[in-house]
């Protein structure tokens, strides 16, 4: 059948669409199926919360890493061997105590230092957080679990340009003695973000 | 642009959807839309800037109804399109439907001519600027007035980068708002921090 302009066709499915573009790649030489598997090996092993979690069990245990961490994040975090994109040229970290909670977010779009806390969890990409985290911080906080009183002062963190930010959580008591490994063991991305206290 | 993208502040979203260990994908084209525009940036086809810009493209409607990697797919098959990779005749056929694209791109700007370096301490305001293209300026802190708590190193201009306009790289400054001053009487008391480029702001006297 020819085809009628003035008739609104199906949108492909998303599935379809990918196919669409993957096709296409692959006809003009690209090599999209092999960059695919380097991408799903990076974003299953590589861009993970254990590489935060390490630097934040680091910081805890070991007072001037965490000032160095603390000046020029991304300097630190190198010398642990993680790597950031060369766009993301700087790293702030930001530290919680018993009466301050940072908390990140991108109002946006996405941003977020993937390769340090890992890839953005769904619901950090969504509409409902990117819309209300900036205006009714305490609010959501409360709604994810995360009641905090009264005396805690919040302080959100915009990302709206490349400088990336990671929270880092405040040690729980319980963990007196505890090593770096046991320690990295109950940082999680939320606590990064800045959404749950451990 | 003021885009549906500038969601900061937005009102009438409901609850987070929120779950422990939430995913990062739910599906497996997921992976391989962010792969595709991955490898697209990688090649140097196109910039995160104009990825970005073409995501914040999508018409209202599509954008909210769009899930976050359809909103990536878009971008992709956009700029690939714009930029004479592929047609959308072609993209059509494979998909063996239609495949709609973000709307096009208005002009871009390069930076503003008297730009001035702040220091942690300083008092800026942001300038009142409406930008017809990519600008990385929340539209919540427009004309809003903050302190300075940080400073960046010099990053790619965005309202430039994204639109192939020459510019010099800019740092970026935290500014500090209060959310008292951002929505007065109506939020939550916090402070918010803003990566906000030099461009976009002006110092306060006083």
């Amino acid at each position: 059948m020819p085809d009628q302009p003035n008739i609104r066709r199906t949108v492909a499915s998303v599935q379809q669409r990918t196919d669409a573009i993957q096709a296409a790649f692959e006809e003009r030489g690209l090599k999209p199926g092999e960059f695919i598997e380097e991408f799903e090996h990076l974003a299953e092993e590589k861009w993970i919360p254990e590489n935060g979690a390490r630097v934040v069990a680091k910081a805890w245990t070991d007072p001037a890493f965490k000032q160095r961490l603390l000046a020029n994040g991304r300097q630190a975090v190198t010398e642990m061997g993680l790597a950031m994109p060369p766009h993301h040229r700087h790293l702030v970290v930001l530290e919680n105590t018993a009466s301050l909670q940072n908390v990140i977010c991108c109002t946006l779009c996405s941003c977020t230092a993937f390769t340090i806390i890992g890839l953005p969890p769904d619901w950090y990409k969504e509409l409902e957080y990117r819309s209300r985290v900036v205006r009714q911080s305490r609010t959501v906080l409360k709604e994810m679990g995360l009641d905090l009183p009264s005396e805690v002062e919040i302080r959100v963190w915009d990302t709206t340009a490349d400088t990336r930010y990671m929270v880092l959580p405040e040690r729980p008591a319980h963990t007196a003695g505890w090593s770096e490994e046991q320690l990295a063991a109950i940082v999680t991305k939320d606590a990064m973000i800045g959404v749950a206290r451990l | 642009m003021d885009g549906m993208h500038d969601l900061g502040g937005k009102q009438g979203f409901g609850r987070i959807r929120y779950a422990l260990n939430a995913k990062v994908f739910h599906e497996p084209w997921e992976k391989r839309a962010n792969a595709l525009y991955s490898l697209a940036v990688k090649l140097g086809i196109f910039n995160m800037d104009e990825y970005r810009h073409a995501i914040e493209r999508m018409e209202p409607r599509h954008y909210l109804t769009a899930s976050y990697y359809e909103r990536s797919l878009t971008s992709l098959a956009t700029l690939c399109v714009e930029k004479g990779i592929l047609t959308l005749e072609e993209l059509e056929r494979r998909a063996q439907g239609s495949f709609p694209l973000a709307t096009p791109s208005a002009a871009g700007r390069t930076n503003v001519a008297a730009r001035e370096h702040f220091k942690p301490g300083d008092k800026v305001r942001v300038r009142s600027d409406y930008v017809p293209g990519h600008v990385r300026m929340p539209g919540y802190i427009r004309g809003k007035t903050g302190v300075v708590v940080g400073v960046s190193p010099a990053y790619p201009f965005p309202d430039a980068h994204a639109h192939g306009v020459e510019a010099a790289d800019e740092p970026t400054f935290d500014v500090r708002f209060r959310t008292e001053d951002l929505w007065p009487n109506s939020a939550d008391p916090a402070l918010v921090h803003v990566g906000v480029f030099q461009s976009y702001l002006e110092r306060v006297s006083g």
